[in-house]
């Protein structure tokens, strides 16, 4: 073994020698160009095989490619290109694939990035190589808060924003009386807390909650605790496969026909296409972009449900547009793609896009714009495919999101 | 599978040895020459980060493989020690220890530490010992019982470890530890730079892979494996086989975590994909595939594995289909794994000639049916 003993020690030397080796060179790279690569190569990085698919997947990069065109990119003098990998929900291979991709792809801006464990891993990656972060799928408020970050940008929508819209709009339209069906783990109780947080402050009451394991399979007997609570609203504080169980199971029992609603506080559109509306009418939840909201947001998902396999975009794609589109516009005015100039010129110009109209970007890196509340219709209500939603109620802009001082974002002085 | 590997007398020991020498000599020149490759190429062939992974991984199945190709123990819920580690080192190195009582079954004792985070050597250190204790707490309850038993106590065991840290405030539930910081190796070398942290790793992998090499070829390994082939006898010899057993799960487990304390300071997070239990079933898709019961196997494994995880990424939602199509091929192909069958056929030390003819043949499978058939 003398010769075992040999190597191993070879092999100490060479690894401290390595270590001592690298240290010493510094990277002397300097981009001489301020396009980097003389190409803005944007990397759409999500989930593309498991849960958050259909709700991000193909169709961000999509979205991300409609935008490039309606950008018209090279009348403006950039060269854009997009890739994407599917980060499998886990966030070691969400940061691994972020840093390759900027240490040796020259990627410039990565966006979507459903899952919030896999959004923080690549919020930070990005942060210590100072390129672009637009996060549109992932929910953790923590993006703008705690862990905000001078080059991430957090679109579409978040906990804090799900919670506040879905508890105080319903409890002004007359839902005053809660009862919360909460997921037993961090994720949950955080959603219970602020959600109930908001319905006390707007004089509504909670008569009950119960909590169930992660990954249920059967409702039964919390959904009867929470019919024979009498609440006027059932909260759903849980999300994915828990969620639709419930919604489904929910049906079953009759609660929205007994006269309760049940409110989401993260369901998508996809969620209610994959429930249909035989199970899933009745349904309040908080969203920032339906498609049938206007001339310039139909018109964009007749163009996008074309090349998607006649599947309609949800909220988060509309994020990964608009937020493409902002980049692109800031990338163009700048005539540099230096991650933390161009997160400087998004915050300091205001966002106008045909999904989200005017808006602003906050010094936490906070997108704002109107959330809606909106009600599943009956079956009976829905005239065509993907006639799913009614309006019940539009929370202000200014009043959507969390406020600035709250955040604990150190960015905010 | 088990009727394929020699036995003691059939074992030709000259040629394991050799195998050995020249695997691992070409192994680590491997490992040490990317990053002076990757230098000369002035772009990255191979990410080092990806590298880290293989590394980390590959010591997490050398350690399971002491455990099922050594020790024939199926540990369902291997994945508790490489996720617990990760969270110890990870908050280790980011917080520290801080806390003012203990709570054990709702009673608090007031106890209390404050410690500020530790050095990055030390939080591995610590961490990989907690593994240890944590790896004998598990170990005595479930060596008790063999075979499927064994697979599903530790399964039931690792939910538990599982459900823990969804809920434990310190592991932060699904958003996990993040931004852990990498710090200086020995408070001299930065770890924030990617070959440093590469070469670190390197050393622990080679560290690790060593001892198991030394372990299976030590008197302890032999009786290992004496309980392996046939339990019964091993006690009809004399041996006390539940105490070896218990200390190859301990050391598997100790092994294991020293792979995850290593990978949380690598990735500066730890979440909750390494303490699922899919991350259980994976290392043994890793075992396999590389080659149970050879020491090169498991490196294999996890090198194709993550390299499967990382390259068809890219492929979108093809990317599990792919694999599964990988997987069949394999386990039909090469029923030894990777590196067992190699192994078999540089055994038989043919000519170039009916090598090439024997790989793209597949002889030596039709052989061995025959032989089966009798």
């Amino acid at each position: 073994m003398k010769w075992q003993m040999k190597t191993l020690a070879l092999a100490a030397a060479m690894a401290v020698a390595g270590s001592a080796f690298a240290q010493a060179k510094k990277d002397e790279k300097k981009e001489e160009d301020k396009i980097s690569g003389g190409v803005v190569k944007i990397g759409v990085l999500n989930d593309q095989s498991s849960l958050y698919a259909d709700l991000g997947g193909q169709g961000s990069v999509l979205a991300v490619k409609m935008a490039i065109a309606d950008f018209n990119a090279a009348k403006n003098g950039l060269k854009v290109e997009v890739i994407f990998a599917d980060h499998q929900n886990k966030p070691d291979v969400g940061s691994q694939i972020a840093s390759k991709w900027i240490d040796s792809e020259g990627v410039d801006m990565i966006i979507d990035t459903p899952n919030s464990g896999v959004a923080l891993a690549v919020n930070q990656v990005v942060r210590d190589k100072k390129k672009v972060f637009i996060n549109s799928g992932a929910a953790s408020s923590d993006l703008t808060g705690a862990k905000c970050s001078p080059n991430t940008i957090h679109w579409t929508y978040d906990t804090w924003m799900l919670a506040n819209g879905t508890g105080s709009a319903i409890v002004k339209n007359g839902g005053d009386t809660w009862f919360f069906l909460t997921a037993d783990y961090a994720f949950g109780h955080a959603l219970e807390r602020d959600t109930e947080a908001v319905v006390l402050k707007n004089g509504g009451k909670v008569l009950g909650k119960v909590r169930h394991p992660l990954n249920t399979q059967d409702f039964s007997s919390f959904l009867l605790q929470a019919q024979s609570s009498k609440a006027k609203i059932v909260g759903l504080a849980n999300a994915g496969g828990d969620t639709s169980n419930s919604i489904k199971q929910a049906a079953e029992f009759g609660i929205v026909k007994g006269g309760q609603n049940l409110a989401g506080l993260l369901v998508f559109l996809t969620d209610v296409h994959a429930l249909g509306l035989e199970k899933a009418q009745g349904l309040i939840f908080t969203e920032t972009f339906y498609w049938d909201q206007n001339d310039a947001s139909r018109a964009f998902t007749k163009r996008f449900a074309a090349a998607n396999g006649g599947k309609y975009p949800t909220m988060v794609h509309a994020g990964v547009y608009a937020g493409t589109l902002h980049y692109l516009k800031a990338v163009a005015a700048l005539k540099s793609d230096d991650g933390t100039d161009v997160v400087a010129q998004m915050k300091k110009t205001p966002t106008d896009d045909p999904l989200f109209g005017k808006g602003t970007i906050r010094a936490d890196g906070r997108k704002i714009h109107p959330a809606y509340l909106f009600e599943v219709k009956k079956p009976s209500e829905s005239k065509g495919p993907y006639d799913y939603y009614k309006l019940k109620a539009t929370i202000p802009a200014d009043q959507a999101f969390r406020p600035l001082k709250d955040g604990g974002c150190e960015l905010v002085k | 599978m088990a009727n394929e590997t020699p036995g003691l007398d059939q074992r030709d020991v000259a040629f394991d040895a050799k195998f050995f020498r020249y695997g691992f000599l070409a192994m680590m020149v491997f490992f040490i020459a990317v990053p002076f490759v990757n230098q000369a190429a002035g772009r990255d062939l191979i990410y080092l980060v990806f590298l880290m992974k293989v590394l980390c991984f590959g010591l997490f199945a050398c350690a399971f493989n002491l455990l099922l190709g050594y020790g024939g123990l199926l540990s369902f819920g291997h994945a508790m020690f490489l996720g617990m580690a990760g969270y110890f080192s990870a908050h280790l190195a980011k917080v520290g220890l801080q806390f003012d009582q203990v709570t054990l079954f709702k009673v608090s004792i007031p106890l209390s530490v404050h410690l500020p985070p530790f050095s990055t050597e030390l939080a591995i250190l610590v961490s990989t010992a907690a593994t240890g204790v944590l790896g004998l707490l598990v170990g005595l309850l479930a060596i008790r019982r063999q075979g499927i038993y064994f697979a599903m106590i530790t399964l039931a065991l690792a939910q538990m470890i599982f459900f823990y840290c969804l809920q434990a405030p310190f592991t932060g539930g699904e958003d996990g530890i993040q931004s852990v910081p990498r710090g200086k190796l020995l408070g001299m070398i930065d770890l924030t730079n990617n070959t440093a942290m590469y070469y670190f790793v390197l050393a622990v992998f080679t560290f690790g892979f060593l001892l198991i090499y030394r372990t299976v070829h030590s008197p302890f390994g032999q009786v290992l494996k004496a309980i392996k082939e046939n339990e019964p006898r091993a006690i009809s010899l004399g041996y006390q086989t539940e105490r070896y057993k218990l200390l190859a799960f301990v050391l598997s487990a100790t092994l294991a975590g020293l792979a995850g304390a290593t990978k949380a300071i690598v990735f500066q997070l730890a979440s909750l994909t390494d303490v699922h239990w899919s991350m259980s079933g994976e290392v043994v898709l890793m075992t396999l595939l590389g080659g149970m019961g050879t020491i090169f196997g498991p490196v294999a494994g996890s090198f194709v594995i993550m390299a499967m995880e990382n390259y068809l990424s890219n492929l979108g939602a093809w990317v599990t289909i792919t694999q599964g199509i990988v997987f069949v091929i394999c386990v039909l192909a090469f029923r030894r794994g990777i590196v067992g069958e190699l192994e078999a056929l540089l055994r038989r030390r043919l000519t170039f000639r009916q090598f090439l003819f024997e790989v793209f043949a597949f002889r030596h499978h039709k052989r061995a049916r025959d032989k089966k058939r009798g």
